[in-house]
């Protein structure tokens, strides 16, 4: 049989996503001494206080710099108007780094944030970060790259080229000593942990994480370092940690289901010459622990209306785990970046003996409702716009901004990607011989 | 520039949004980025809306700030009229599309060209109004556009209908309990022998707007969203309609009044005699403000903040149909700042307009009322300060859209008020007997300290003595006291230093 190859289509980008923008909800708790500035209109207000709800209750580290119309007609003074606000942000939050987020607004009024935001900087002396996270260049999960690739250039210099050389050199039979390696992308500290500990069984012990849980903890960074990413979306940052801070990319699956996590790890053990130990077995346990799950969704068809980027690796993990995948829609494929996931992909379909879904970039969510009308798919992983229509019609959903809050990252999540996957479909077997499976009139 | 964490009221494309969603096939598309139709989100979820939420975006990206939207907007209205065939489109500008200036106005004539519904620019403002406003003008909008149209083909039905009839003019999805409302005006039309003509946005259509003018009246349940559409076909068509929110029994009371009034002769009831069966006898607010558990709701403090409507009706309700001391009220629809503060005037000891929450929680703090009526964002400064909250507006909550029957106007929506209230206030005979048996709340509270100053030393028997006044005045009592140990330069705080700083309060 010849060899499938991956198909990329391209629609119309008529799609719903949340705005990256919502990014500061999980950073803002991730880096705890910072604060996040959010520079836009009440339109992105109303997004962020709908969005994350309860949060905003809790006396969070974001706030709204509300541009009015004084402030879009270039009435008001952009340095002065901001300077005041950071001060009020210091004097009552006293934040060891203050974000600045620029939205839509800033860009088509060309707001000069990083121009300037060096003089505030300077006179209150607290390190101001920005990142362009806009609903014009970016989707959802995109916002955390724009970030942790403006904190990139924060990161301190590597002290000297060889350091770790000549530590690894003194130090060779200490265990402690750390390889040269900074693994970028935010996830809760468990999570880090889990992954920092998976590793130093293999005897790799981590340099750093970019971001780090507090600001001035960043790791060093510089020729020599090697950089590993942990989501797919993460694109902008890995380019920005090679070109600009140049270190080395490792390529790699990402870390998402026990075979993603093997992967991850054998593509690291491989560049520091490590044998992983036990790594198959490890993974073997893992799967054999997730079977009750794998049996519910065996054999049965799931479908991505994407909006999150994380798509690809919960489809390869989700067709090894026995699904069928009919399509992947993603905001955007950057085929260099997830090279080594879309291989993983066109592995995992070949093992399984599937045919390769097709994966659709900026989709057209009308378009994927008359597919998936047509497809009736067992499950559609899809936003919150459409998951109530789509059940109401009959259709399960899983409701994808889950996968982002969720800790799916690691061999000890795995089964937490799957008590998501499984849930709606455990639920409506509960309910379905009650015959109201269908609750819209046609 | 504004330092903002919360706001009470959306931006104007909100408005626009729940005006053209609320109709039956009317479709809007929203020049946007990528992510700014959050609305679908909150329509899907809070309303739990069983149908596709028709409301598109046509994407702002990078391409489209360089070289403006040329076909893209054009080509998504003739393709959206395509798809799903609504009678109306309308284009939505969004605070992006206000910066960017491109002459939306042409792609609405250009797409009208190749397209078979009809198309309309949401003439709104992103920096000069918010949700409520631009609801308003939306609404407006749509019947004035509407009906000429209709006018001009001849279609428009303008001889009364031969039974009474009005229309409901102001129900819309996400709004605050404006299903139940709906039903409950319904119910009182109904025993006035008043038909209903029209409910205008939510369920209707455009079609149906041919028989808007059939009506006798229209009633404009809400003063946000509403007034300037009945204004229109008041000044057109020569409609009488009636503003007042039914809300209260002395509201609602007054509201029926005026049905009368439009009626005259044609009224077949006896509307002083139906009120009077309604208020004493179906109704059980006005019997369970003369009972005696409501006795110890006299003079109690509460706070009101919300809309306009709702806090203004609140306000009035607590202080006239329930002797309950309202300290001050308010709302942060600040454009309406005027007539609010006419209706509750005399009402309560102190105004308030402001769109700042943390104006408002202050307030609160400084205060401490028995009770708060506002809305979400009160009920979390409530939880914090340890005083009880009844949620009387929006911004709301999913928790808000209830699935049973719950009214806030008409007869059966005092019952609900009434028991929002009560619920809110600690129960009257708890109260009195936690007094008595030094209270249940074993645990000491004390020690969530809320005080500034650490050198205040407690004796024990005061420690004792403050651990039997009831949980939920323990912090307040303890605050007090020791702003008058310091006050007064006193160290230790004993329980004579107790009562001396209770006297002191009461004096």
């Amino acid at each position: 049989m010849a060899k499938e190859l991956l198909k990329f289509e391209c629609e119309t980008g008529n799609y719903h996503t949340f705005c990256p923008i919502s990014c500061v909800a999980w950073l803002y708790q991730k880096i705890e001494d910072s604060f996040f500035l959010v520079i836009g209109t009440k339109t992105c207000g109303y997004f962020l206080q709908n969005a994350l709800g309860v949060m905003i209750f809790a006396e969070p580290r974001y706030a709204m710099a509300e541009l009015e119309e004084g402030d879009i007609s270039a009435k008001l003074n952009d340095l002065k108007e901001l300077k005041r606000l950071c001060f009020q942000i210091q004097k009552d939050r006293n934040p060891s780094v203050i974000v600045w987020i620029g939205t839509c607004t800033t860009e088509i009024i060309k707001m000069d944030l990083e121009g300037i935001a060096p003089s505030i900087e300077e006179e209150i002396g607290i390190p101001i970060v920005v990142a362009r996270a806009n609903g014009l260049d970016y989707a959802f999960t995109q916002g955390e790259d724009t970030v942790l690739s403006a904190i990139a250039h924060r990161c301190p210099e590597l002290k000297s080229k060889n350091s770790f050389v000549f530590q690894n050199f003194f130090n060779y039979s200490v265990k402690k000593s750390s390889l040269p390696l900074v693994l970028f992308g935010s996830v809760p500290n468990t999570v880090a942990n889990q992954l920092t500990n998976e590793l130093k069984k293999q005897d790799i012990n981590i340099a750093g994480w970019l971001p780090s849980p507090r600001y001035n903890e960043l790791p060093e960074l510089g020729e020599g370092i090697y950089v590993c990413g942990i989501n797919p979306f993460l694109s902008r940052t890995a380019m920005t940690l090679m070109r600009r801070r140049k270190c080395q990319l490792i390529g790699a699956p990402f870390p998402i289901g026990p075979d993603g996590t093997r992967e991850w790890i054998e593509k690291i053990c491989k560049v520091f010459n490590k044998k992983p130990i036990n790594l198959r077995e490890r993974e073997e346990q893992i799967w054999s622990n997730l079977d009750d799950y794998i049996q519910l969704i065996k054999n049965k068809s799931v479908f991505f209306m994407g909006d999150n980027l994380l798509e690809i690796s919960l489809a390869r993990f989700l067709i090894r785990c026995g699904m069928i995948v009919y399509e992947i829609g993603i905001p955007y494929m950057d085929k260099r970046f997830q090279a080594s996931e879309l291989n993983l992909l066109e592995k995992t379909c070949q093992k399984m003996n599937v045919p390769i879904p097709r994966i659709v970039e900026k989709p057209d969510n009308y378009h994927q409702i008359q597919r998936i009308r047509a497809l009736q798919p067992d499950l559609v992983i899809t936003g919150l716009a459409h998951s109530n229509p789509l059940e109401a019609r009959g259709i399960t959903t899983k409701w994808s901004v889950e996968f982002t809050f969720a800790q799916i990252h690691g061999f000890t999540n795995s089964r937490d990607i799957l008590e998501l996957v499984t849930r709606p479909i455990r639920r409506n077997s509960n309910l379905k011989n009650l015959g109201w499976s269908k609750l819209v009139k046609i | 520039m504004k330092l903002a964490y919360w706001m009470y009221a959306g931006p104007a494309h909100i408005g626009t949004l729940r005006v053209t969603s609320s109709f039956k096939n009317v479709h809007a598309i929203m020049h946007a980025p990528l992510g700014d139709d959050y609305f679908n989100v909150m329509r899907s979820m809070l309303e739990r809306e069983r149908d596709f939420t028709p409301v598109t975006a046509s994407i702002v990206d990078r391409n489209v700030l360089a070289r403006g939207s040329q076909e893209k907007v054009v080509e998504n209205i003739t393709q959206k009229a395509q798809q799903e065939k609504p009678n109306l489109i309308i284009l939505t500008p969004t605070c992006t599309s206000s910066i960017l200036q491109e002459d939306l106005q042409n792609f609405v004539d250009r797409a009208a060209i190749n397209s078979e519904c009809d198309i309309l620019l949401a003439d709104v403002n992103h920096y000069r109004v918010n949700e409520f406003q631009a609801a308003d003008r939306t609404l407006e909008q749509i019947i004035r556009y509407s009906l000429e149209k209709i006018e001009k083909s001849n279609d428009l039905v303008k001889t009364k209908t031969s039974q009474p009839s009005a229309n409901i003019i102001g129900i819309f999805t996400l709004g605050f309990h404006h299903q139940h409302d709906c039903r409950e005006i319904h119910r009182l039309l109904k025993d006035l022998g008043i038909k209903v003509n029209l409910v205008i946005p939510e369920g209707g259509t455009i079609e149906s707007l041919k028989n808007l003018v059939k009506a006798w009246f229209n009633i404009i349940p809400y003063r946000e969203i509403g007034l300037m559409t009945a204004q229109y076909l008041k000044k057109v068509f020569n409609m009488p309609y009636i503003s007042t929110t039914p809300m209260g029994i002395i509201d609602t009371a007054n509201w029926i009044r005026q049905i009368k009034n439009i009626l005259q002769d044609n009224c077949k009831i006896n509307i002083e005699e139906y009120i009077d069966k309604q208020t004493r006898f179906v109704s059980q607010a006005a019997w369970f403000s003369r009972s005696i558990d409501c006795q110890n709701l006299t003079g109690k403090k509460a706070i009101v903040f919300g809309d306009a409507t709702h806090a203004a009706s609140m306000t009035k309700i607590l202080s006239q149909e329930m002797g309950i001391r309202v300290i001050c009220s308010g709302t942060y629809c600040k454009h309406d700042a005027n007539w609010f503060r006419e209706q509750v005037q005399g009402f309560c000891d102190k105004i308030l307009i402001t769109e700042d929450h943390t104006h408002v929680g202050n307030i609160i703090a400084e205060m401490e009322p028995s009770a708060i009526f506002g809305t979400q964002m009160e009920r979390h400064v409530g939880k914090r300060l340890d005083i009880p909250c009844g949620v009387i507006s929006a911004p709301i909550h999913i928790q808000n859209f209830p699935l049973s029957y719950r009214p806030f106007l008409g007869y059966e929506g005092t019952n609900q008020i009434a028991d929002l209230v009560y619920n809110s206030f600690t129960l009257g005979m708890e109260d009195h007997l936690l007094e008595i048996f030094g209270g249940h709340d074993i645990k000491t509270v004390i020690t969530k300290n809320l005080s500034t100053n650490e050198n205040l030393q407690w004796s024990h028997a005061a420690l004792v003595e403050l651990n039997k006044i009831p949980g939920f005045v323990r912090n307040r009592i303890k605050r007090n006291t020791e702003k008058y140990a310091r006050d007064n330069n006193i160290k230790e705080i004993n329980v004579e230093v107790m009562y001396a700083a209770k006297e002191a309060l009461a004096g």
